[in-house]
């Protein structure tokens, strides 16, 4: 296994020699753009970045305070992201996670470890424009120090064939007063197979806001599995789940909250909008241990709003036009 | 001069009930119409048929808008003919931006009309264009975007139901204010109330009562009928005509001729 950290400097980013790497490097800032990605982004050297493509760590940019340790494995990397304590990092990290072939294997194993008053936030694209058989699994441990907070924006792009299995599967450990938020966001494109896992143990006082947003259609499916384990005094957490799905995708939320000690708090949130001969599901479970604890949850599921259908309608736009206003506003 | 919106013997049924029983209206173009009636009369259910809505769609009679019959017509149909309507409760939009959805009727979307479409009814351009059109806005807000969006539309005919309820800072004037400049700009209004001092803003009033309209005349002659004839019966006539105990109570006023 090698081992990579800040292999280039930012101002020889385009004009490095390798042919190969430069090829790599081409298609996968491309993907990464596709899926919604800023290029300048990775040409600052007051951003923390990396690029990943398939198992070869093309690019990393470490800035004061953020330590990015990367190495490959044969089917994809396993990566080490510290941010000392009280680290105010002012720009997201930015993160690119591709695969350019039609086919194969992405393992993506990182670990972040968020110092105590650390405040960072990430920015994630995890792109796979071409692909046809593709499997990208992802298995992430995440330590948030005591009044840390991290926030974690993943958006996806996967092409138009729908050849995607995405596996991400996160366990996060909240310490005292930490805070976390997560956003995973598939909305272009097609999903193809994606199942979300996700874990998230708070201690006292710390929050977690855990929100998923996807838009399956053809014969994709979507399955979102959070947990959220109030675990200290005071704790909260909240999910927010909207799945739109159309054609014959299924879309599936299963979400659980416990409140395991006095004062905490916690709420799920899901709506999800179903066209077509689609399928949705949500199974919100409530655990709570504690007298002093609650959990609430709300779910609307069903086709759009005939009254919200019909305002649209009603300033002249066809009922197709306003059912994706209606959509694209939910996945926002 | 021909009428804009004819609406000829119109019989809606509901889930239990007949809630129009034959209507029968014009309106002009560029006219403010008042529609005035007690809760539970059928205004709003008279305006959600002459926009299309589903579940309104008349068992009998015909609705012609400029001449063409179009009772059939769906929703965005009639839209695109010019109609269009503010609804009494309007739905909320989850990150559908307040500017955007202002901009969404408008045939050639401006900032500069947006903007002028928010100040039209108080509200601060550079406070909400950004603003999302959800659960976070309060009921006065949402009322007066949706004013606003009506009024950047440009219809040629403006369903309006209780724009005046809910709405704690712009009162009576300025709302009359607004509809007056809807109609000096061409728009047809037709404005559904139960506060009959609405009437002054009209150049028209009709009354409804029971599922039709009894009366249409000035809007001095049709106020006084109403504030002498109806409101002393409000408790019993603003009940829901097709709950079936209240129908009874209802169906007695109404047979007894106190509002015909």
């Amino acid at each position: 296994m090698k081992a990579h950290t800040a292999p280039v400097s930012p101002a020889s980013l385009l004009t490095r020699r390798d042919p190969a790497w430069a090829r790599d490097f081409e298609a996968i800032l491309k993907a990464y753009e596709a899926a919604g990605g800023k290029v300048s982004a990775l040409q600052s050297d007051r951003i923390a970045s990396a690029v990943i493509s398939a198992n070869r760590v093309l690019w990393v940019n470490e800035i004061p305070g953020v330590h990015i340790e990367a190495e490959e494995t044969p089917t994809g990397i396993r990566a080490h992201i510290r941010v000392d304590p009280g680290t105010r990092v002012e720009y997201p990290v930015h993160l690119c996670f591709g695969m350019i072939p039609q086919e194969g294997i992405q393992e993506i194993i990182p670990t972040f470890e968020i110092g105590e008053g650390a405040e960072v936030g990430f920015l994630a694209h995890c792109t796979f424009p071409n692909a046809i058989n593709l499997q990208h699994i992802m298995g992430a441990t995440v330590r948030i120090g005591p009044g840390a907070t991290m926030r974690y924006t993943e958006a996806h792009f996967h092409g138009p064939y729908g050849g995607v299995q995405v596996l991400p599967t996160s366990h996060v450990i909240l310490e005292e007063g930490g805070r976390f938020e997560n956003e995973f966001n598939l909305t272009h494109g097609r999903v193809g197979r994606m199942e979300i896992r996700m874990e998230v143990d708070v201690a006292a006082r710390g929050v977690a806001e855990l929100t998923v947003k996807a838009y399956g259609m053809g014969e994709d499916y979507i399955r979102a599995e959070e947990t959220i384990r109030l675990n200290g005094p005071e704790a909260r957490g909240l999910t927010k789940t909207r799945v739109a799905v159309r054609d014959r995708a299924v879309g599936e939320v299963y979400t659980t909250t416990e409140g395991n000690a006095p004062g905490a708090r916690g709420h799920m949130d899901c709506t999800e909008i179903v066209r077509g001969e689609a399928v949705a599901r949500n199974t919100p479970i409530v655990i709570v241990r504690n007298d002093q604890a609650r959990v609430t949850h709300e779910a609307a599921i069903g086709s759009v709003s005939r009254k919200e259908l019909e305002t649209l309608m009603a300033r002249g736009l066809s009922e197709e036009e306003a059912v994706d206003i209606i959509i694209r506003g939910m996945l926002a | 001069m021909n009428p804009l919106l004819t609406v000829e013997n119109v019989h809606v049924q509901r889930p239990g009930a007949e809630v129009l029983r034959g209507v029968n209206l014009t309106v002009y173009p560029a006219e403010v119409h008042v529609l005035l009636g007690l809760n539970g009369s059928g205004k709003s259910s008279l305006a959600y048929t002459l926009m299309g809505c589903a579940g309104y769609r008349p068992t009998q009679g015909r609705i012609l808008f400029d001449g063409e019959d179009i009772t059939d017509l769906p929703v965005s149909e009639r839209a695109r003919r010019g109609i269009t309507l503010a609804w009494q409760e309007p739905a909320r939009f989850e990150g559908l931006r307040t500017g955007d959805y202002i901009a969404l009727g408008m045939k050639e979307p401006t900032l500069a009309r947006v903007e002028e479409a928010l100040r039209a009814v108080a509200l601060a351009p550079a406070a909400y264009l950004g603003r999302p059109v959800d659960p976070t806005l309060s009921g006065g807000e949402r009322k007066r975007i949706e004013l606003a969006a009506v009024y950047a539309m440009r219809p040629r005919l403006a369903i309006l139901d209780e724009p005046d309820s809910g709405i704690d800072v712009l009162g009576v004037e300025e709302i009359t204010g607004l509809i007056r400049q809807m109609a000096a700009g061409g728009t047809a209004v037709l404005l559904i109330t139960h506060r009959d001092e609405m009437a002054d803003a009209a150049d028209r009033a009709s009354l409804m009562c029971g599922g039709v309209v009894v009366k249409t005349g000035s809007p001095d002659e049709v106020r006084a009928y109403f504030a002498r004839r109806c409101r002393p019966h409000e408790e019993t006539l603003g009940a829901q005509p097709w709950e079936p105990v209240n129908g009874d109570a209802y169906k007695e006023v109404v047979t007894r001729g106190v509002c015909e």
